[in-house]
């Protein structure tokens, strides 16, 4: 065992990258969640927003632009589970699901030329002085633009979701349907809007995998992010914060562990393995124990009859 | 009444012609554990299958699942390609050995390959490829390069064939340089780009300066070329793209003449259960082009081990050895046997850590 030859600083920066795709595919189900869909196409949606980032970054040589068609495949994506959904009532548990094996297969066509090649790289935001705080800097202060959106949009959500009109429209029609819809709060357009910015959100998300972390494109490359992501949403009840604290801890135990495995450390791989998925639930329902529950009008369908 | 009869015969007529195009062509069905565009594994096999219709033409029909997951799934999508009326299946991995069996057992006539596992039935044949060959080239090579002698090698599940490749790769890296120390890190998956690259980065920021992968996807590649100064090897598949550097060298897994031989097999109807495994010998295990990263003379060596275990001088298990613990295995100039390699379940002297149970 040698547990000198794990870097703190480098540990915890790849944590706040490990974290990243997860945290913007989980912040957007969770407004698509708020308002009262759920929409199981996380992966599906994922995947498209990678190999669009990923054809587009490559063609335009500019990572900008490849993450702006990244959110764009996704809402794309996204739109279709919701003319699904919310026009044609469909049920949304299996559109979503339809969804993804849709959104794998597409991305597989999409991806065919491709594999094998490399992208643009994204450079890193160095902030000079804060950059060269020692520790902090490394673990803080030097990571891609990406990241910094992450948790940027992480506070904006949060905000809105608790303070903003829009905010509390948007809960309205996800905890009562009937009741926003009487108030004159036009619920499917409403919820139209919220799945379009969870598909750009989830898309963003893949994008970051094909283009930051991995970075390369392989087919079925998001590999169960996406249901991580949704899993996450309803360990963290429906809340912004927890949505960061389940994506860190996730992201940091997973790389935690690959560390703690090359150092050698005497604890059986099995453990370790399976300590993401373990650590994550536990802190999350363990603070899930106050009274927060999913909201009301959740994957039901909405029908104005009136 | 007259149209009735006649719009009968034609179908029977269609009917009775489909059948005998049905009953000409071999079905051959194919499931992977991976997606075709992996670059490593499974796209070998897709490769072997594509060499299949390419060299049957009409005769044969392939078909194919992707990403079936190993488990309770991998028996369903067996049974519906038996049940679609497959003649010969291949199941291209070892975890797809019991729904294999299962299936088997209920058709029968079917005939079954199942890849690097060891149980037969009579129906069922395995077959496998001395990957561990390939390993003592890349062992050898990763010694020779190695500066701060820190080799990070990413294990997928001990199995007795990963276990067999890290075995492989550490006698020959030692042997090469005795300085040399492995660290392991058991991704517990096949195919996980996310978690292939953490992995390579994590082995990269604890000091290795070159990766081993026994995962299917390129994706640790990716990371060692972002790093720099690292090098890594293909696994199953050339990975040329990334080729000359961080890419130094590649084991590269050729199915595509066994597969050929297997289908003629059953349409001769001279298919028998057997198990197979081949070697660099009978080019099932062929080793990638070494780039010029690689100086002239670490060349020359890996080029001659290569030849040596072609023509069947040299064995890659050749005391003496010894196990992890101390205690004796091979004594000097002993070889090791089949049986043993196909259920190893020990790290040789000098690897540090344990096999995860």
């Amino acid at each position: 065992m040698d547990l000198s030859s794990i870097n703190p600083a480098l540990l915890l920066a790849s944590l706040m990258v490990a974290a990243t795709p997860i945290l913007l595919a989980a912040l957007g189900e969770l407004v698509v969640e708020r308002a009262g869909v759920l929409n199981l196409g996380v992966e599906g949606m994922m995947i498209t927003g990678a190999i669009c980032g990923f054809a587009m970054a490559v063609n335009s040589g500019s990572p900008l632009v490849g993450f702006m068609a990244a959110a764009g495949g996704g809402a794309l994506l996204a739109l279709l589970f919701a003319l699904l959904t919310q026009i044609a009532l469909a049920n949304q548990v299996a559109s979503g699901l339809a969804l993804t094996l849709f959104g794998l297969g597409l991305s597989a066509l999409l991806g065919q030329g491709y594999v094998g090649i490399k992208p643009p790289p994204t450079p890193r935001l160095d902030i000079p002085v804060l950059g060269d705080i020692p520790f902090l800097g490394r673990v803080l202060f030097s990571h891609d633009p990406v990241v910094y959106f992450g948790l940027g949009l992480t506070g904006l959500i949060w905000w809105m979701l608790k303070y903003s009109h829009a905010g509390m429209v948007l809960r309205a029609v996800g905890e009562n349907h009937h009741a926003a819809h009487a108030l004159g709060y036009k619920v499917v357009r409403i919820r139209v809007l919220a799945i379009l910015f969870g598909g750009a959100c989830a898309g963003l998300g893949g994008a970051y995998l094909s283009l930051v972390r991995v970075p390369q494109w392989t087919e079925g490359m998001t590999s169960g992010a996406g249901w991580i992501a949704l899993a996450l949403v309803v360990f963290a009840s429906w809340k912004a914060g927890r949505v960061l604290l389940g994506a860190w801890l996730f992201g940091g135990v997973a790389v935690l562990q690959l560390n703690l495995q090359a150092a050698g450390i005497a604890i059986p791989v099995e453990y370790l393995s399976m300590s993401p998925y373990l650590i994550t639930i536990l802190v999350l329902v363990t603070m899930s124990a106050d009274k927060s529950r999913a909201p009301a009008s959740l994957g039901r369908i909405f029908h104005a009859t009136q | 009444m007259k149209i009735n009869t006649l719009l009968t015969s034609a179908a029977l007529a269609l009917g009775l012609a489909t059948v005998a195009v049905a009953q000409d062509r071999t079905k051959v069905g194919f499931i992977y554990v991976g997606p075709i565009g992996d670059g490593g594994w499974t796209y070998e096999h897709d490769k072997a299958r594509l060499a299949v219709e390419e060299h049957f033409g009409d005769r044969v029909e392939t078909v194919y699942q992707e990403s079936v997951p190993e488990g309770a799934d991998a028996e369903r999508a067996i049974s519906q390609m038996a049940l679609q009326g497959a003649d010969l299946i291949f199941t291209t991995s070892f975890g797809f050995m019991e729904p294999t069996l299962a299936v088997a057992e209920r058709f029968p006539d079917v005939k079954f390959e199942h890849a690097t596992g060891y149980r037969t039935a009579p129906n069922v044949s395995t077959y496998s490829a001395r990957f561990y060959e390939g390993r003592a080239v890349q062992g050898h090579i990763a010694g020779r390069m190695t500066e701060s002698n820190v080799i990070g090698y990413i294990a997928s599940y001990p199995i007795p064939e990963v276990i067999r490749g890290i075995n492989a790769a550490f006698l020959h890296a030692r042997k090469a340089n005795p300085e040399v120390e492995f660290r392991i890190i058991w991704a517990y998956t096949w195919f996980d780009p996310a978690k292939e690259a953490d992995a390579a980065t994590a082995l990269i920021e604890q000091g290795a300066d070159v990766i081993l992968q026994h995962t299917d996807s390129t994706a640790p590649q990716a990371a060692a070329e972002r790093a720099g100064g690292v090098i890594t090897f293909g696994q199953a598949s050339d990975m040329a793209e990334y080729a000359p550097m961080p890419r130094v060298s590649s084991i590269i897994d050729n199915w595509a003449p066994y597969y050929i031989d297997r289908t003629q097999a059953v349409m001769d109807g001279t298919w028998e259960s057997q198990q197979i495994w081949h070697g660099i010998t009978e080019g099932m295990v062929e080793i990638g082009e070494i780039t010029d990263a690689v100086p002239a003379d670490v060349r020359d060596e890996a080029q001659a081990l290569e030849a040596s275990m072609a023509e069947g001088d040299y064995h890659p298990f050749t005391g003496p050895i010894a196990r992890q613990d101390g205690s004796a295995w091979l004594a000097e100039g002993e070889v090791a046997d089949d049986a043993t390699l196909l259920g190893m379940d020990f790290y040789v002297e000098g690897i540090s850590g344990q096999i995860p149970n």
